[in-house]
């Protein structure tokens, strides 16, 4: 579990995070949503340590991260994986060497023998199994994000960390990923917190959703409560997707509940 | 300016803190030490090559004077390749190839969210991509400068007996007078602090690079530009201080 308390950030005196707290619980799918600059990555870039907040602490299942040694802020690092954007794959490497990378530098006790044998099994794990001699620009967008995963997930990561994993993706191959995340989440059990702005994402695997807007947190609760929230802006945002739209008028005319979509 | 000095002097101590195992250090440095040095020797060797050849055409079309013998040519050439010509327009060369290619190599980095990545993982991302680096071009600047000085007093050679400027006898002989083994050292100093400059002030602008490819190609130009004038400064420095 991690545990968020008032964390305050501002650049060049413009507040982009105005104290939020708030609990990603383990085994979850904790998403942050929100609209573009309301703070969602910068609040993630915090929590994963690149970058300090101003104020306010983060725990790590009970040790705390902001402040803390050096040493102690390491060791919670490397229970982190995280999948970015951009996939971040290292240019250089093939797909199986990027998997491999993490295990190389974060477990020197680990055989050659060991190593490959765990990047087959996670290559497999997100479907890959037959990428492991290409070269990240030899693939698509969608298998970067497997690839991405496979990476995290490799040194047996205690939380995940996904920076919009659908972005750039076409909406079948985001169910696919939010799917896959959805799934390792439940059976590795870790704490996993994706930042999003899709309402797809939000209905398939929101276990525990944070809405942000201007830099506050102004909702939290689960995929099943969302479409009655009595917020405003988040009723203005969850709207703003004509699938949701659709859905509900469809629900108007038959009175048949949103909420079974 | 004194910011960006002070930022520079952090950024070498963050190299330097938290360093990754050395088999791993090791590692990276020989793989820099290919793509720095192995890959640099065609163009250090076309270049040295040619100004050797040049500096011999020219010092013989200048002298005119019958009562300076011509073997003096030969002294010219060597004295000018060992003590400026290798090593600085060897480093400017280098400069050109490598500090771009570092800068433009870590700036991608950068903004493809490499570092962060690296970062994430509890990763020294400064001491895994720029101390190999650094360490690589300490290591393969004096090579290449050595090559370079042996490349161009032959081309100096070969462009004097071909063009018939000079015999190869009187060239040779030229070469070995006065000799001062002390200006190879002099030489072989220059590019260790040059290969410095080069390899940290490039690795510097790269990996703080913000923005997009636009900033990159930016990074890469300010990378070349500033590695030049350090190594100018650099050259006249070390000229008064050590000869």
């Amino acid at each position: 579990m991690i545990e968020i308390h008032n964390i305050e950030k501002s650049f060049d005196g413009n507040p982009v995070l105005k104290g939020i707290s708030c609990t990603f619980e383990t085994g979850k799918c904790n998403l942050l949503l929100g609209g573009s600059g309301t703070g969602k990555s910068v609040l993630l870039q915090c929590v994963v340590g690149l970058m300090q907040p101003d104020l306010g602490s983060i725990t790590f299942d009970g040790t705390v991260f902001t402040n803390n040694k050096v040493q102690i802020r390491q060791e919670i690092r490397r229970k982190i994986g995280m999948l970015f954007q951009g996939s971040a794959l290292f240019d250089s490497m093939t797909v199986a060497k990027n998997v491999e990378f993490p295990l190389q530098m974060l477990t020197p006790e680990m055989s050659a023998a060991e190593r490959r044998d765990r990047v087959e099994f996670c290559l497999k794990r997100v479907g890959l199994e037959n990428a492991g001699d290409k070269m990240p620009s030899e693939i698509s967008g969608g298998m970067k994000k497997r690839v991405g995963i496979a990476r995290a997930i490799a040194p047996n990561c205690t939380y995940l960390f996904c920076d919009e994993p659908n972005s750039g993706l076409d909406p079948l191959t985001s169910l696919k990923i939010d799917e896959l995340i959805q799934e390792i989440t439940y059976e590795y059990n870790i704490t996993t917190v994706i930042i999003t702005h899709d309402m797809n994402s939000v209905v398939e695997i929101g276990d525990h959703i944070i809405f942000l807007y201007k830099g506050l947190k102004l909702w939290d609760g689960t995929k099943d409560e969302i479409l009655n929230a009595q917020v405003p802006e988040l009723k203005e945002f969850i709207f703003s997707s004509s699938l949701v739209r659709a859905a509900k008028r469809i629900d108007d005319e038959t009175h048949s509940g949103v909420e079974n979509l | 300016m004194v910011k960006s000095f002070g930022q520079f002097l952090l950024f070498m101590q963050s190299m330097l803190v938290r360093k990754e195992r050395f088999a791993v250090l090791w590692k990276r440095t020989i793989d820099e030490c290919v793509t720095i040095g192995v890959n640099s020797i065609f163009i250090v060797a076309i270049v040295s090559a040619f100004i050797g050849a040049v500096t011999c055409v020219q010092i013989a079309y200048n002298l005119t004077n019958p009562l300076i013998p011509k073997s003096t040519i030969g002294y010219m050439v060597r004295e000018m390749t060992i003590l400026e010509l290798a090593p600085t327009i060897t480093s400017i060369v280098l400069a050109g190839k490598v500090g771009s290619s570092i800068a433009g190599g870590l700036g991608t980095m950068r903004i493809t969210e490499q570092v962060s990545a690296l970062e994430v993982m509890g990763i020294n991302s400064a001491s895994y991509l720029v101390l190999p680096r650094i360490l690589a071009a300490i290591l393969m600047f004096p090579l290449l400068v050595v090559l370079a000085m042996a490349l161009s007093i032959i081309g100096g050679y070969l462009a004097g007996s071909l063009t018939g400027s000079i015999s190869a006898q009187e060239y040779i002989e030229g070469i070995r007078s006065d000799f001062i083994p002390y200006n190879i050292v002099f030489a072989l100093i220059k590019s260790v602090v040059f290969a410095f400059l080069v390899s940290a002030i490039s690795a510097f602008k790269g990996y703080y690079t913000e923005g997009g490819a636009l900033e990159v190609g930016t990074a890469s130009t300010t990378a070349v530009n500033n590695s030049i004038i350090a190594i100018l400064i650099a050259d006249f420095v070390l000229a008064a201080i050590l000869l």
